[in-house]
């Protein structure tokens, strides 16, 4: 028990955040489609939510603008539920979204190889790299995903009110709006890390040797 | 720990390597005794088999027949954990390409393998400070790599290796990035540590400054011992390699 090597999970965090702000750009061009596809999902929503907000005045005048700004609506509808269509259109986007992840991920590994390598030399364990990493995306995917969700809400909102003015504003249903970002972040945070989970296993699986060698 | 007590002990060591359909064998059975506090160069040419020794000396990699000791421990017979905890706490690792973690500084780079030893906080920063300044710099802790010299980075690894007293400093080629000047001054700080501290150096090298500070040199060839030199022996075979070129 006492030859145990271990990495306190503070400091897993300090050391993932510092990796984080050093690596700045690198991990905006990993979290930038996560962002947008974020944005999109909360986009969609908090659009879905001012309708229902119209709707529920239950004017005509609104049910009539709402079918002419392609919300598929039959008489009578008081709510609009995410069609089909609009749903595959968002899972089509959060699929890419992670695929970039991944994409992403991996090239940020083989750049670390050294650095992995070296940390294994150090006496780091599997579980260590793969939580640094996990953590690394989690946050990634925390911020990422706030930044994107509060992007496609403020966005959402904003053509609302361009668009129906203030009544769009004041018959929306806050709590609605809010559990909306709420999902769109968790969202978020879940694709970060399925998006991280192939590419940590590489790296938490790399030869400590790799450290060794040296680029002719 | 008395002296003849051996830290490293290869016996029979062969490491054969499957490239396609061809078998290379690159050690073809080495025996070597090292004792604590020794420093011991391995010198070879490229493709002798001399890395592919030098990293199971290591743990870093398994032979395919014999056995290696560390410690009179049979490193095979670690599991992931019993490595881990070896490579922290026994072996401080140098590199030739100096691998300073780019992300941290001079100091927190020493301080990370007493992190994972479980040694934190203000232990670790004084710790880290006091062989900062044993390898001359001290003022530097907060800088981080890339503000520092190919020198100056070489010394912070020295310290990193030597964070948790480990019994063994492995050196690969580590003069082999520096100029001159500064891998003689790499040199002496390695030979003044494995003095003052009783730490075994083994380092893997072309460079024949090495040669003069180490108190046994292993010629490994074609994956086999040519010859085992000690010091007193040494200025002849150096003369001998500066008349051949």
């Amino acid at each position: 028990m006492h030859r145990l090597v271990v990495l306190p999970f503070r400091k897993s965090v300090e050391i993932a955040l510092k990796s984080i702000q050093v690596r700045f750009f690198r991990s905006l061009v990993t979290t930038l489609s996560l962002v947008l596809a974020i944005a999109f999902l909360s986009f969609v929503n908090v659009g879905n939510d001012v309708a229902n907000g119209l709707l529920a005045t239950g004017h005509g005048e609104w049910f009539r603008l709402l079918v002419d700004a392609g919300y598929d609506l039959s008489p009578g509808d008081l709510r609009v539920d995410s069609s089909p269509k609009q749903r595959w259109i968002v899972i089509l986007s959060l699929l890419v979204c992670v695929v970039g992840i991944i994409n992403a991920q991996l090239m940020a590994v083989t750049e670390r190889f050294r650095e992995i390598g070296t940390m294994k030399c150090l006496g780091a364990l599997d579980r260590f790299i793969l939580r640094l990493f996990f953590l690394e995306a989690g946050l990634q995917g925390i911020i990422g995903a706030l930044a994107g969700a509060l992007l496609g809400g403020g966005a959402a909102l904003l053509s609302a009110w361009l668009r129906y003015g203030v009544a769009a504003i004041a018959e929306v249903s806050w709590g609605g709006v809010l559990a909306s970002l709420g999902f769109a972040v968790v969202a978020g945070c879940i694709l970060s890390l399925i998006g991280v989970f192939y590419p940590a296993l590489v790296a938490a699986r790399m030869q400590p040797v790799e450290a060794m060698r040296v680029e002719q | 720990m008395t002296t003849d007590s051996h830290i490293v002990r290869v016996a029979g060591v062969t490491k054969s390597f499957q490239l396609g359909k061809l078998t290379v064998d690159a050690l073809k059975g080495i025996d070597l005794e090292i004792s604590a506090g020794e420093y011991i160069s391995i010198m070879g040419p490229s493709g002798s088999g001399k890395s592919t020794l030098f990293n199971m000396i290591g743990g870093l990699d398994k032979p395919t027949a014999g056995k290696v000791y560390i410690d009179e421990v049979d490193v095979s017979q670690l599991d992931a954990y019993e490595l881990a905890w070896l490579r922290c706490r026994k072996i401080g690792y140098i590199f030739q390409t100096f691998n300073i973690i780019q992300v941290m500084t001079a100091l927190e780079n020493v301080t990370l393998p007493m992190t994972f030893a479980g040694i934190g906080g203000d232990e670790a920063v004084d710790r880290g400070m006091a062989l900062l300044e044993t390898v001359g710099l001290a003022d530097r802790f907060q800088h981080k790599p890339f503000e520092l010299s190919g020198g100056q980075q070489q010394r912070v690894a020295v310290a990193r290796a030597l964070a948790n007293d480990p019994a063994i400093i492995l050196a690969d080629e580590p003069t082999g990035n520096l100029d001159l000047t500064t891998g003689e001054e790499i040199i002496a700080l390695l030979k003044e540590l494995s003095s003052d501290r009783q730490v075994t150096v083994i380092s893997a090298t072309h460079d024949f400054k090495m040669l003069n500070v180490s108190d046994r040199v292993v010629w490994i060839r074609d994956g086999r011992v040519d010859k085992i030199e000690n010091r007193d022996e040494l200025s002849i075979s150096i003369g001998e390699i500066g008349t051949r070129g």
